[in-house]
């Protein structure tokens, strides 16, 4: 197993490698240059201040040869500095230890994402396995409808929606943001609820669109697994439906949800622009949109680097968890 | 679903539950306290002034600093920092006397050495700034005595005086030696402005507190907030429901959403004329559009008014040149082409163009008259604009097609590199009317502005007298003449000047709206007592 899980991490290296490679090539062959916030269609600036502010950045030089100026400090885990105005550094503006952890984008994100994954979890898992077991009954096709009815409803407009409702109309939510004005002047209970009310409609707006596909996954995998022998000789000896169902049905068709979670590790990190930009929380998708429009290549790196690897972590972890919870993979 | 959008019809009829509060009855008095908040799209990056490249910067970084000389409510230029200033006879020389007793907000008082300081940082090679150009024109720049500091320039250069605004003012006790790019100033910085930055969240919002030692006299309103929504939708709920108190409002919001109990009673809205216009450009190397007639006659088949009525909702006024109207560089009396379907036929038959073919496009020598208008992704308005302006030209016989770029292969690929027939966009201008690197023959290179490859020797002359004497009535008359050289040869059709709409609560009193917009005097604004809504922070 330890060999096995060395062999894994070894074989990332090659393919990380080819990653950052496209990755980097890719995002030069768009038009466009990050000192372009500063020249274009402004008057004020000569061909000569635009050579000095490309030269300033690093930009006249080949592109292979800024390739590997980026590789080679990447190997001390060093992303560089931004190239837009403010010129921080790339790891400074994921993970701003200058301000308090709620504050940071990748935890902000990070956050909203395991919330509403738990949510989408606690939902559609119950939704899946039922209606697996009222296979084409009423309650199967209300259900199917109304996940994917909320597959199909575009966030922004559902959060517009819901903005209005709960937001003006009732006055009961606020609107954006992740905190209220007078945040700082709350007791700690007051912080954590000004905090939790800030993150309700984001967070169920978020599981709402993520629910059909769970729940179908699961669905489908409880109509396998019931169809199997061993569910009908625990039926046969006269085992209650229900201990049949959860007690041995369902940890079977838990298996292909392992390789979900996996999966769904970068995402936890990658967020949505639509979404963050309507509910006006600074979190990676913003960042990352806007480094994207700017050419921002070294945060633009640094964001595709982190979720490479975190993805190719996420399929590893899979795997692992796969052997660990079934015996017959584990047996090849 | 269904639920909630019968829930949203129903809450049309009833206003949210605000108190009923009446804001602009009675007399009021000014009084310290309260905050405000202003809604903006973006964020800033730096909060130096000549590092930024994006508005949400200048916007914070403009509260923070002031410059040595401003804009006067009626566009003149009036002193800031500085108490007054001489200009040579030669307009060689400008010598600026300083306001003495201005304090940084350290406490290290302001003087001739902090602008000495600034203008060789924003000179100096290693300083990433596309501001540099006006002061590289300085032959000499020199520190006379505390209060006083002197430019010399090589030939005199009329935009050289406002150029000495914010951009070049820096402390030196705090950045001496250090890398101005790399340096926590660029994001902590101290100024001596209105407001003194209190507090930066990232991605949220940033907080700005009153100067209480502000030289021009402490600021009524105790905080500032800039808070960063990036969603226009968004912003206008926050606005309703109290999260913000400023915002700038769509053409479509102005009209059609706050005509409603609620905003009347707690909102003022404000309207002027931003400092830009949006035109159409023809590439003047076409062969097609080499013809004037032809641009002629397009511009006889636009209907501008309909453009501003279903694009703008009416909110802006027709463009007769590069100039915004009221405006002491703006000429009233240059040719205007009024919509004539008929006139411009004709115009395109006397330049040969006509319908041989009986297929509703006019021909000339085997060639149907199509071409494409290019704008950037984005931008609404200017793609209306297109759509409005493609109908428009069919009726006289001209197809046009119209693509939408996103804005950097826009630029790289088809601007600089000349590939397009007619292209959309708009220009933000200065205050001053120097516009030489927009229509200088010179200027026509790869990157440079003149990109229509507008060449005309009169014009080229005009400019360079226009931008070589400080006398406004010399420079009135270069630039009145240019604009009536432009309107008659059209290399671009200028179409409109949009307005801006800021909405602010109407608890705050003392907005005097004037031509260079509402927030100019922000630190005079007020809150009366009564109607003050947040305290200061413990």
């Amino acid at each position: 197993m330890v060999s096995y899980i060395i062999k894994r991490l070894l074989e990332m290296i090659p393919t990380l490698f080819g990653i950052t490679l496209l990755s980097f090539f890719i995002i030069h062959l768009a038009p466009g240059k990050p000192t372009d916030v500063l020249t274009e269609m402004n008057p004020k600036i000569t061909p000569e201040a635009r050579e000095r502010l490309e030269k300033l950045y690093g930009l006249d030089k080949p592109i292979v040869e800024q390739y590997w100026v980026w590789l080679k400090r990447i190997v001390y885990l060093d992303f560089g500095v931004s190239f837009s105005t403010d010129r921080r550094p790339v790891i400074e503006k994921i993970w701003d230890t200058k301000q308090p952890f709620m504050e940071r984008r990748l935890f902000i994100t990070f956050m909203i994402n395991v919330l509403s994954m738990f949510v989408i979890f606690l939902v559609a898992i119950p939704i899946g396995v039922s209606s697996a077991t009222h296979q084409y009954s009423l309650y199967d096709k209300i259900t199917t409808t109304f996940v994917f009815v909320g597959f199909a409803t575009p966030a922004f407009w559902l959060a517009l929606l819901l903005m209005i409702f709960f937001g003006i109309y009732l006055d009961w939510l606020p609107i954006s943001g992740l905190k209220s004005m007078d945040y700082e002047s709350l007791s700690l209970f007051g912080k954590s609820w000004d905090r939790t009310r800030h993150l309700i409609l984001p967070v169920f707006v978020s599981a709402f669109g993520g629910l059909a596909g769970l729940s179908r996954f699961m669905r489908s995998s409880m109509l396998e697994v019931i169809r199997q022998d061993y569910v009908t000789v625990a039926r046969a000896k006269g085992i209650y439906e229900s201990s049949v169902i959860y007690k041995h049905a369902f940890r079977n068709a838990l298996l292909p949800i392992i390789t979900l979670l996996g999966l769904s590790i970068p995402g936890l990190i990658g967020g949505s622009v639509i979404f963050e930009n309507i509910f006006s929380i600074p979190g990676m998708g913003q960042l990352f949109y806007m480094s994207v429009m700017m050419r921002d290549y070294p945060l633009v790196m640094g964001i595709l680097t982190i979720g490479a690897i975190l993805t190719l972590l996420g399929n590893l972890l899979a795997d692992i968890g796969y052997m660990v919870t079934d015996p017959r993979i584990r047996a090849q | 679903m269904i639920l909630m959008t019968a829930l949203l019809f129903s809450c049309k009829d009833r206003a949210p539950d605000v108190q009923k509060i009446n804001y602009k009855i009675g007399s009021f008095d000014p009084a310290y306290g309260d905050a405000i908040i202003a809604g903006s799209i973006g964020e800033p990056s730096v909060l130096i002034p000549m590092l930024a490249g994006d508005s949400a910067s200048h916007d914070v970084a403009g509260l923070i600093f002031n410059g040595l000389i401003k804009y006067d409510t009626d566009l003149s230029v009036i002193g800031d920092l500085a108490e007054s200033w001489d200009i040579s006879p030669d307009g060689l020389v400008i010598t600026f006397y300083l306001k003495k007793g201005i304090k940084w907000a350290d406490g290290i008082e302001f003087t001739a050495e902090d602008i000495m300081f600034g203008y060789k940082t924003i000179t100096d090679e290693k300083t990433p700034t596309a501001y540099k150009e006006d002061y590289l024109q300085v032959k000499k720049a020199e520190v006379l005595d505390r209060y006083t500091f002197r430019a010399t320039y090589e030939k005199p250069f009329a935009p050289a005086l406002t150029s000495w605004g914010s951009l070049v003012v820096l402390p030196k006790h705090l950045l001496e030696g250090k890398d101005i790019t790399k340096a926590d100033f660029n994001r902590n910085p101290i100024g001596m402005g209105p407001f003194i930055l209190k507090k930066w969240i990232p991605g949220q919002e940033i907080t700005l507190s009153s100067n209480r030692g502000y030289f021009e006299g402490r600021p009524y309103i105790d905080r500032y907030v800039y808070r960063f929504i990036p969603d226009p939708a968004t912003m206008f709920l926050e606005l309703q429901a109290g999260g913000i108190d400023m915002m700038g409002l769509s053409p479509i919001q102005y009209t059609k959403q706050i005509e409603t109990e609620f905003f009347e009673r707690n909102f003022q809205e404000f309207r002027y004329p931003v400092f830009s216009y949006t035109y159409m450009g023809f590439n003047l190397k076409h062969p097609w559009f080499q013809d004037k007639r032809v641009r002629q006659a397009i511009a006889h088949a636009i209907d501008k008014s309909e453009i501003i009525d279903v694009v703008l909702f009416g909110l802006g006024s027709p463009a007769t040149g590069p100039y915004v109207p009221n405006t002491w560089p703006y000429n009233p009396v240059v040719k205007q082409y009024d919509f004539n379907p008929d006139k411009a036929q004709q115009l395109l038959r006397e330049a040969g163009w006509q319908d041989t073919d009986g297929d509703g496009i006019v021909d000339k020598d085997g060639n149907p008259f199509k071409f494409t208008i290019i704008t950037n992704l984005g931008n609404n308005l200017r793609k209306n604009c297109a759509t409005i302006i493609q109908q428009r030209l069919k009726k006289i016989g001209i197809k046009v097609e119209i693509r939408v770029l996103e804005w950097s292969a826009f630029i790289n690929e088809f601007i600089d590199k000349r590939r397009f027939e007619a292209v959309i966009l708009g220009w933000s201008i200065g205050i001053d009317p120097d516009q030489y690197d927009i229509w200088h023959s010179s200027k026509t290179k790869e990157k440079e502005f003149n990109f229509v490859s507008y060449n005309n020797p009169e014009v080229d002359q005009l400019l360079e007298q226009g931008r070589r004497t400080f006398d406004i009535d010399e420079r009135k008359k270069a630039y009145f003449r240019i604009q009536e050289i432009l309107a008659d040869e059209l290399p671009y059709i200028f179409l409109y000047v949009p307005d801006a709409l800021p909405i602010v609560h109407a608890r705050f009193k003392g907005i005097k709206p004037s031509p260079i917009g509402i927030s100019y005097n922000l630190h005079k604004w007020y809150v009366p007592q009564k109607f003050q809504k947040h305290s200061i922070e413990p």
